[in-house]
């Protein structure tokens, strides 16, 4: 088997301007946010995103690194919205393809099985045919009933993260979900996994349950050790979403000067940087707590 | 987590002893009444306290989850997932929760920003579409979810702003686009009532909404006031109270905390 890590500072070499780019977790759940915070560090601009959007999205949408997003929503969690989707959504200044959820899932599904479409009921009758001109309906051949036609998505590059992965990328989940991270991967020509910790492959088996193994080394070409890479998401059981952060995140980000100053303290160095200046936000935070 | 009725810090009682709040939760728990062996999708904290209060006195055979991936084998109170304790009865990832849906074996109240007479709800933005002078939270599950099992909306603020003569982003889908569907795949399509801090909602034989009935101390005025569409109030009867029994395991088991009292003042 080869080995396929990397350094979590090779991947902007590999993703392209004008590429559609995959993100696998959900919400602010197991987001491969090293990887993000590596691309903010790049000059790739001009992406296609796919993703059950979080934090990601608001991210790359402030870097101006988006062009297109298709997406089934972008949310924190325990805050509704991402403020800066939001802003970019008022301002108009991303292509959008809004999708219901289901519809999200049926066009990944679409896209790993290599189908131009798959049929779904959601979406009919609703608005996101009108938002959405390219969707067209099918007849069924056995029932009087039409479907929606979700055309497949193909992306040239998936991003995941998951807790644990051996050298040759076959990846484990040890949470509660395994959201969609798989379907990533099978709908990606090329997938980065990054994960909480490489181990060897004996101790996948030894971690967790046969089912925890979540995706075989086929579909990942690169893997990355990025310890905490999910930070600000949440990545159980390792660690839970940081909320005091994620709270600090959204908060900057609602005014220009105030989200200056959280891309100057956080954003503007290397990983190891980025990690340092959150222990600072922490320690600074329990002094004013206490 | 004993907490005696008499605790209650928030909330102005009716004069009958229960919250405006309280009310609003035993409407809600009525609507899951007679759904079955289905899972309850219940979004917003009324909403959620209804369907545990279901599942603990008139519906046993209800699924409640836990707000995260498992299904409860005991209603657990607002806020605790199973990390908190508690027996677990079903695991249930997200990317079951659409076969699950698709499957019919759901029933969903969900909130809206936006709704018309017959029912069609907007959560994804207000404004022009491509540059919306709102962005909210995007359709999320609304079109698959009207399309595939009964749905019921919460409105925890009665309004002419939510109650519109049209909506601007079709999300959940309403009864005058399912009739006029031409083909069987909208069958599953049902909606069931709209829920408010005012009013049980339902729907006339045209698809319209009519009022069923006005919670105690509100009236007919009041409701027409607060919808920005005409709106039938003849039939309106009155929204029942809570009983003794529901009371003590809203207040005690499900919401000590009075989480209900923040969503519906007065």
């Amino acid at each position: 088997m080869s080995d396929k890590t990397m350094p979590l500072t090779e991947l902007p070499r590999h993703i392209e301007s004008g590429m559609t780019l995959g993100i696998g977790g959900w919400g602010s759940r197991r987001k491969p946010m090293a990887a993000v915070r590596e691309l903010l560090r790049s000059d790739v601009t001009d992406l296609t995103v796919v993703t059950l959007g979080g934090p990601d999205v608001g991210l790359l949408c402030a870097a101006g690194k988006v062009r297109k997003l298709v997406y089934g929503f972008v949310s924190l969690d325990s805050i509704p919205l991402d403020p800066h989707f939001r802003a970019a959504r008022e301002s108009g200044s991303i292509d959008t393809s809004e999708y219901d959820e289901g519809m999200f899932v049926t066009a990944l599904r679409a896209g790993a099985n290599r189908l131009s479409f798959l049929p779904t009921r959601a979406g009919l009758e609703s608005d996101v045919m009108a938002m959405n001109p390219e969707l067209k309906t099918v007849t069924s051949p056995y029932t009087d009933e039409d479907y929606v036609a979700v055309p497949g998505v193909r992306m040239d590059v998936a991003l995941i993260h998951l807790n644990r992965s051996d050298a040759a990328g076959n990846g484990q989940y040890l949470g509660p979900d395994p959201y969609f991270d798989d379907l990533f991967a099978m709908a990606s020509d090329t997938t980065f996994l990054s994960t909480e910790k490489v181990v060897p492959t004996p101790e996948l088996g030894a971690g967790g349950p046969p089912q925890s193994l979540l995706l075989s080394r086929m579909f990942v070409d690169g893997v990355i050790e990025a310890p905490h890479g999910a930070h600000f998401t949440g990545c159980e059981p390792d660690y839970g979403r940081d909320e005091a952060f994620q709270q600090h995140y959204a908060t900057a980000a609602k005014d220009p000067e105030s989200w200056q100053r959280f891309t100057r303290t956080f954003l503007t160095g290397d990983e190891a940087s980025y990690l340092a200046a959150v222990a600072d936000f922490h320690s600074s935070h329990k002094e004013q707590a206490s | 987590m004993n907490v005696s009725i008499d605790d209650r810090t928030t909330g102005e009682p009716t004069g009958t002893g229960a919250t405006r709040a309280e009310v609003c939760i035993t409407a809600c728990s009525d609507a899951w009444r007679d759904s079955g062996e289905v899972l309850a999708h219940a979004v917003g904290i009324v909403p959620m306290i209804s369907a545990r209060l279901a599942r603990l006195t008139h519906s046993p055979e209800l699924v409640v989850n836990d707000g995260e991936c498992f299904f409860m084998a005991e209603a657990p109170p607002l806020g605790e997932t199973a990390a908190a304790g508690g027996v677990v009865e079903s695991w249930v990832p997200f990317r079951l929760i659409f076969d699950i849906l698709n499957s019919g074996k759901r029933h969903s109240m969900m909130g809206a920003s936006q709704i018309d007479r017959y029912g069609n709800q907007n959560i994804s933005s207000i404004g022009d579409r491509r540059t919306p002078t709102r962005q909210l939270i995007g359709v999320r599950g609304a079109p698959g979810n009207t399309v595939n099992h009964r749905t019921d909306y919460w409105i925890a603020h009665h309004s002419t702003r939510i109650f519109t003569e049209s909506v601007d982003v079709v999300c959940g889908v309403g009864n005058d686009r399912a009739r006029r569907h031409p083909t069987q795949s909208l069958r599953f399509h049902d909606l069931g009532v709209v829920i408010t801090d005012l009013a049980v909602l339902g729907y006339d034989p045209e698809g319209h909404l009519a009022v069923r009935s006005l919670h105690p101390g509100v009236t007919a005025a009041d409701v027409r006031d607060a919808t920005g569409f005409e709106i039938d109030t003849s039939g309106a009867g009155t929204t029942r109270l809570p009983d003794a029994r529901e009371l003590e395991l809203i207040r005690t088991v499900l919401d000590p905390t009075g989480m209900r009292e923040r969503e519906v003042r007065g």
